[in-house]
């Protein structure tokens, strides 16, 4: 139970990329979990050839992940967008990346389960007679700052005022002066960034093979579906309820089952109510 | 449609004279998973090129059609046509309820849901020990096959269905089932208000090409002897359904054709003379390069470069 809550904190991480670039851009960036792998691949490279600590690489490599979105966008932008043909090939342009990055991961770092070392991994506290451990405790305080960080950034500033206006009106945020390519390129930047500090989350969490990103798909979209397609308080109660949910149905029904939980969620949530819980 | 037939018959007897030939028998080899992705993508591409939806779920419909089949053998040791008619009509069952889906879940959304049935419908098979769990099963192909081998005579069948398969695909594109999902591929509200019965054609689109799916998924378990979930449920069957037609063309019916032979002989030569996971990068090179560069295809650069 205590996990499971634990274990929320750090989903929505997870998906906070998603809630981004899905649920504020409207784009359907299948290949998102790949990036998570990539920032958890990029976290256990450093650690084991420099000993740096797995959170730490997280966020020192933010700003390249930033760079990588934004390329990836301004690809995507002039292949499909501007031609008005977004929804299909596009959708089909992210899987083939998807793949594309899973099938390098593969071959650069094979198919063995990677993990990082760190003072804190191993470790746990006592309270109230739940020990609590450190790998799941810290991945979820970060996953929580990652939220409020990025609530603020969407609703205190500038370009995240942007961000919320693009998602709304195209049309009337041109009108005002700004230009929504450049602020889409700017969100899709955030999201990839998220996603690979998530990664390092992930990988402090439990070790990781390259094809661990399927499933992972089932578990961002279906908590940013959840919770209501780019509100990132709603991402943060989704992640939690999916979490706690996991966590129940691997106690009692064993841990195979676990992944049937989130794709299960996303179907009963697209087939009953696709505006999610907190949607508009 | 007289002429198309004829055409049918005749490629299925070069298909039977060759089995009969005896040759390196790596060739049927080969050949069966070239012509199982004719089958796939040719079924994929009556969803997803003629009516516009994108299913990621392939692997879904091929493994439903697989254990089927594994289920059948283990329960009344059925025989091979009995194992692809069942493999289709489960799977076709299957293409009925997504169908009842799209109500509901139009472009990205339903393509997400395909994506997430198939890792349900994974995890159901994990589970389920009667047809080998996630430890998977062994399956002993039945005595005295035709043309001496047991892959040679797989060989014939599944060209005999891949010949069906693109006959039903290229009937549909040529009736007025096709007409009405090409209007509501291109606006589904439009063709709705034109009186285009858009959820009858949906529900018929979605449950024939889960059929010709679970029909090319039915001889697998003759084909590799031995299931398990990882293998029947792979993913290289959902980027492998999509790329295809991509890489062909998906408003006609001979663009999958054409993408499966060209992309499945790829990688049959890939994986012998390189391997197997590079096979897999390759494709997904092609993939995002085809839909970046010549989104209409071979078929289109084709038109194209007539009409100038």
């Amino acid at each position: 139970m205590v996990a499971g809550l634990l274990l929320g904190g750090f989903y929505a991480a997870v998906s906070l990329g998603v809630s981004v670039i899905f649920g504020l851009l409207d784009i359907a960036n299948i290949a998102q979990p790949a990036f998570l792998l990539l920032g958890a691949y990029a976290a256990y490279l450093m650690n084991t050839s420099f000993a740096l600590d797995p959170i730490l690489t997280g966020i020192l490599f933010t700003p390249l992940f930033y760079l990588l979105g934004a390329v990836v966008y301004r690809v995507y932008y002039e292949s499909f967008e501007r031609r008005g043909e977004e929804s299909l090939r596009g959708l089909v342009f992210f899987f083939g990346l998807l793949f594309i990055i899973e099938v390098s991961l593969s071959l650069k770092f094979g198919v063995d389960y990677r993990l990082v070392q760190a003072g804190y991994i191993g470790k746990s506290i006592d309270l109230g007679g739940v020990g609590i451990a450190f790998r799941l405790l810290v991945p979820c305080l970060v996953g929580i700052g990652m939220t409020v960080a990025l609530y603020l950034f969407l609703g205190r500033t500038f370009y995240g005022r942007a961000i919320m206006a693009v998602s709304q009106d195209r049309l009337a945020l041109r009108l005002m002066g700004a230009d929504p390519v450049h602020i889409k390129t700017i969100a899709f930047g955030v999201g990839i960034a998220a996603a690979s500090l998530a990664g390092a989350l992930l990988v402090t969490i439990a070790p990781v093979v390259p094809s661990t990103d399927r499933d992972y798909i089932g578990r961002m979209f279906a908590t940013t579906v959840l919770g209501g397609m780019g509100s990132i308080p709603g991402t943060l109660a989704a992640g939690v309820i999916l979490g706690m949910v996991e966590s129940l149905m691997s106690t009692f029904f064993g841990p195979s089952w676990s992944l049937a939980v989130s794709f299960g969620i996303l179907l009963i949530v697209l087939a009953v109510r696709p505006a999610g819980l907190f949607g508009r | 449609m007289a002429r198309a037939v004829l055409a049918g018959v005749l490629v299925i007897a070069g298909g039977i004279l060759l089995a009969y030939l005896r040759v390196n028998p790596y060739l049927y080899f080969a050949g069966y998973v070239i012509l199982q992705y004719v089958v796939i993508a040719t079924a994929w591409n009556i969803l997803g090129g003629y009516a516009g939806y994108v299913n990621f779920g392939t692997p879904a419909f091929f493994a439903l059609g697989a254990y089927t089949a594994v289920f059948l053998i283990q329960w009344v040791r059925a025989p091979l046509p009995v194992l692809i008619v069942g493999g289709g009509l489960v799977s076709a069952l299957l293409g009925l309820g997504i169908g009842y889906l799209t109500l509901r879940l139009r472009g990205v959304f339903f393509s997400i849901a395909t994506l997430a049935l198939a890792v349900v419908l994974q995890t159901m098979i994990i589970n389920w020990e009667y047809v080998g769990g996630s430890r998977g099963m062994s399956v002993i192909r039945p005595p005295g096959p035709p043309f001496g081998s047991y892959v040679t005579f797989l060989f014939t069948v599944m060209l005999s269905l891949a010949v069906v398969a693109v006959m039903v695909a290229r009937f549909i594109e040529r009736s007025w089932i096709g007409r009405g999902l090409a209007a509501l591929r291109d606006n589904e509200e439009a063709a709705e208000c034109m009186g285009v019965p858009t959820l009858r054609l949906k529900l018929f689109a979605t449950t024939v090409s889960g059929f010709l799916l679970g029909v090319a998924g039915a001889p697998f378990p003759y084909y590799v002897t031995f299931v398990e979930p990882n293998s029947a449920f792979a993913l290289d069957y959902a980027v492998n359904a999509l790329a295809m037609p991509m890489i062909g063309g998906t408003t006609s019916w001979i663009g999958p054709v054409i993408g499966a032979v060209l992309l499945g002989t790829a990688q049959q030569l890939a994986t012998v003379t390189i391997s197997s996971e590079l096979n897999l990068f390759i494709v997904g090179v092609v993939l995002v390069a085809f839909v970046v560069l010549a989104p209409e295809g071979l078929l289109g650069l084709v038109r194209r470069l007539r009409g100038r």
